[in-house]
């Protein structure tokens, strides 16, 4: 409940959203390690995309979160993590999302 | 070629890491593991009385050794039992590894007896956990789980092993290299130059040392830069034992328990010189109003801790050590006389005031002449309370890796179980471990472990018949309004101890307490020496919780007695 009034209040003041693009290691447990850093923080992540990569060792993730001021600490985060391998900013959002958004009309 | 079970198999290869002692408890779920072990003609297994006891014990061979140490426990609620000790690590950084058993893979997720989610449940709690599928993947995981908990900034590492896993076999034609640290990387030439210049130009300069400096093992390298610099130091909870107590330029600890003179001239800097620290806000005060005036260069070898709440005008990534190494040669040797001077002044006029310190039946005199008796080379370990910020403030340190207490996480019960680690680890040195009667009873099961471990644990327990740390709160904060912190009922140390099999010495009715002390100080194996205190001896100076650090409270005033 908390996250949504939270996530209303900066989506009011009009921050931007910003999409993070990991390449990570492909086993059970590698999405919940990611999303639990968020969860944690309360920090909503608004969108997520992940398809194995090549052979299936690595997949690559997306995540759109909206930007506030935890976002410098919770990418940091992410990067610590062991299964992930790289992370890529796009600040002001990328075509993955965009281009999924006629699975998502209501 | 070898034909081995998957629990062969991780006993050789911990053997092969170097393990030699192992806490833990068995169960269903990890009884091939145990199995095994029994036949390891090096590991040797130390029972617990809990797991998170294990857990604490791991954390204490870690702490003094600065190697990665394993503990076991089996599924359900073995596992979870492990999860303080857990969380505890990871806050201060320790590197534990938890091996724990596992329902076999068929019946994961079938709510099967003694199943538990602990890789769920551990993600939090650990630097990195495993799930392991199979018994091949085994084989890398282990060097892995040793190479993550040892690298960077160290950290607890979860393994869970199905019992299938446990049981499949394997051929194993060669073995993998043991888990190392991996090296760091270095630290960034340019920012080491622009560090230097803003050290040579300060004019008041402090020295913040922490837990990092300890594990780096750079403590020598920050005795030299302080000294080369003229630094007054500060030093974190965990930082304790990185310079000596007695150092000229020491002023003991910083924050919440410090002495007013550390908090004050903190105050004065205008360069905060922050190594291997993570700005805890027991140690800040209101973090906006910490060092107000200062500039601020912050080596971490965590990226993550950089800017986490304060940001550096000059950040060091990369090992403490090295950054220290990197910026000895280019400091200039500077005058800074008065500022010195000023340091000293502050020293005298707002020393530590540890009132009744010559008695040895006072909360800080008890510190003092265990101090004296162990000697300089002894472990400390403490509980949580008051009598574990007493002995932050008095214990004169005197060499890292001998301090060893909960600092993140704040665990009562660390102690006993920590010190019996320590000692296991480190059968040479005596060990301490000062102890609060709240703290002591969390994980007084141990007594038997130290018992028949035979260790040189000797606890001294200063015993207020209540929750000091808390009372304290209240009565300081809460208009006295003391509730749930004191207890009803005065439970009988002494004989606990004795029935557990240990040599005890009640100072309370002893006619020569320093006599009986050296006594049982020289005496080997565990003892427990009992101390009654007055619950209403409140620990100062004092910074209310979210104050800032110039707003202690300072105590009644008491004689001085050390700078
Ligand atoms: C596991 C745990 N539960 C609760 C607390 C909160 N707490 C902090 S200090 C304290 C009192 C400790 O009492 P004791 O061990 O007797 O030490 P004293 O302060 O009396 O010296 C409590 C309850 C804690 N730190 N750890
Ligand atoms: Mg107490």
């Amino acid at each position: 409940m908390q996250t949504s009034v939270l996530e209303k209040a900066t989506s009011e003041k009009g921050h931007c959203s910003t999409v993070l693009e990991l390449n990570v290691r492909n086993h059970p447990g590698v999405m919940t390690h990611i999303c639990g850093l968020f969860a944690r923080r309360a920090y909503n992540v608004e969108g997520i995309a992940c398809m194995p990569l090549g052979t299936g060792t690595t997949s690559r993730a997306w995540l759109l979160i909206n930007e506030d001021e935890r976002l410098e600490q919770v990418v940091k985060q992410v990067e610590k993590l062991q299964d992930v391998l790289e992370v890529r900013r796009h600040a002001g959002g990328h075509a993955v999302f965009e281009n999924l958004g006629p699975f998502f009309r209501p | 070629m070898f034909r081995m079970t998957g629990a062969e198999v991780l006993i050789r290869l911990l053997e092969r890491q170097g393990i030699q002692t192992i806490p833990g408890i068995p169960g269903g779920a990890n009884l091939p593991i145990y199995d095994a072990l029994s036949r390891s003609p090096v590991i040797r297994h130390v029972l617990a009385r809990h797991e998170q006891g294990a857990g604490f014990m791991a954390q204490g061979m870690a702490r003094v050794t600065g190697r990665p140490q394993v503990f076991f426990a089996t599924s359900g609620p073995g596992a979870t039992n492990t999860l303080t000790a857990l969380a505890d690590a990871k806050l201060d950084s320790v590197p534990v590894i938890c091996i724990t058993g596992q329902v076999p893979r068929s019946m994961i997720g079938t709510d099967a007896f003694q199943e538990v989610d602990i890789y769920g449940m551990s993600i939090p709690a650990t630097k990195h956990n495993f799930l392991v599928r199979c018994v091949e993947e085994l084989v890398q995981i282990i060097p892995e789980a040793f190479r993550i908990a040892a690298s960077g900034r160290p950290g607890p590492v979860l393994v869970d092993i199905p019992k299938d896993v446990q049981t499949a076999e394997i051929d194993i034609s060669s073995w993998p290299d043991p888990g190392l640290a991996e090296a760091p990387k270095a630290v960034a030439m340019q920012d080491v130059e622009n560090a230097a210049r803003m050290i040579n130009t300060a004019e008041r300069p402090m020295f913040y040392l922490g837990g990092g400096v300890i594990q780096s093992g750079a403590s020598a390298l920050a005795r030299t830069f302080a000294e080369k610099a003229g630094l007054p130091t500060v030093m974190t909870l965990m930082g304790l034992g990185g310079i000596p107590s007695g150092h000229p330029l020491s002023l003991g600890m910083l924050g919440m328990h410090a002495a007013p003179c550390a908090n004050l001239a903190l105050e004065e800097c205008d360069l905060l010189i922050a190594a291997g620290v993570r700005f805890d806000d027991r140690a800040t005060g209101k973090v906006e109003e910490f060092c107000p005036g200062a500039k601020i260069i912050h080596m971490d070898i965590d990226p993550a801790e950089l800017g986490k709440i304060r940001p550096a005008h000059q950040a060091l990534v990369g090992d403490v050590g090295q950054a220290l190494q990197a910026l000895i040669p280019r400091l200039e040797a500077r005058n800074r006389g008065p500022w010195l001077e000023r340091v000293r002044t502050l020293k005298t006029d707002h020393p530590m005031r540890l009132s009744g310190s010559e008695n040895p039946r006072s909360g800080y005199g008890v510190v003092l002449e265990a101090a004296r008796l162990a000697g300089p080379q002894a472990v400390v370990a403490t509980d949580v309370g008051q009598h574990q910020m007493r002995a932050a403030q008095a214990y004169p340190f005197d060499t890292p890796r001998r301090w060893l207490t909960s600092g993140g996480l704040g665990t009562m019960g660390f102690g006993l179980p920590a010190a019996i680690g320590a000692a296991l680890a480190r059968p040479d040195l005596p060990v301490i471990c000062f102890s609060g009667d709240g703290s002591l009873l969390m994980n007084i099961q141990e007594m038997a472990t130290a018992v028949e471990q035979g260790v040189n644990v000797k606890i001294v327990l200063t015993n207020n018949n209540a929750l000091g740390l808390v009372r304290q709160q209240q009565q300081l904060f809460y208009e006295g309004n003391l509730f749930a912190s004191d207890y009803g009922y005065a439970v009988d140390f002494l004989r606990i101890a004795q029935g557990f099999g240990m040599q005890t010495l009640n100072l309370d009715q002893s006619a020569d307490p320093s006599g009986d002390l050296e006594r049982i100080f020289n005496e080997p194996g565990p003892g427990l020496i009992h101390l009654t205190v007055d619950a209403g001896d409140n620990v100062y100076p004092m910074v209310p919780p979210g104050a800032a650090n110039s707003e202690m409270i300072e105590g009644e005033e008491h004689a001085d007695v050390c700078a």
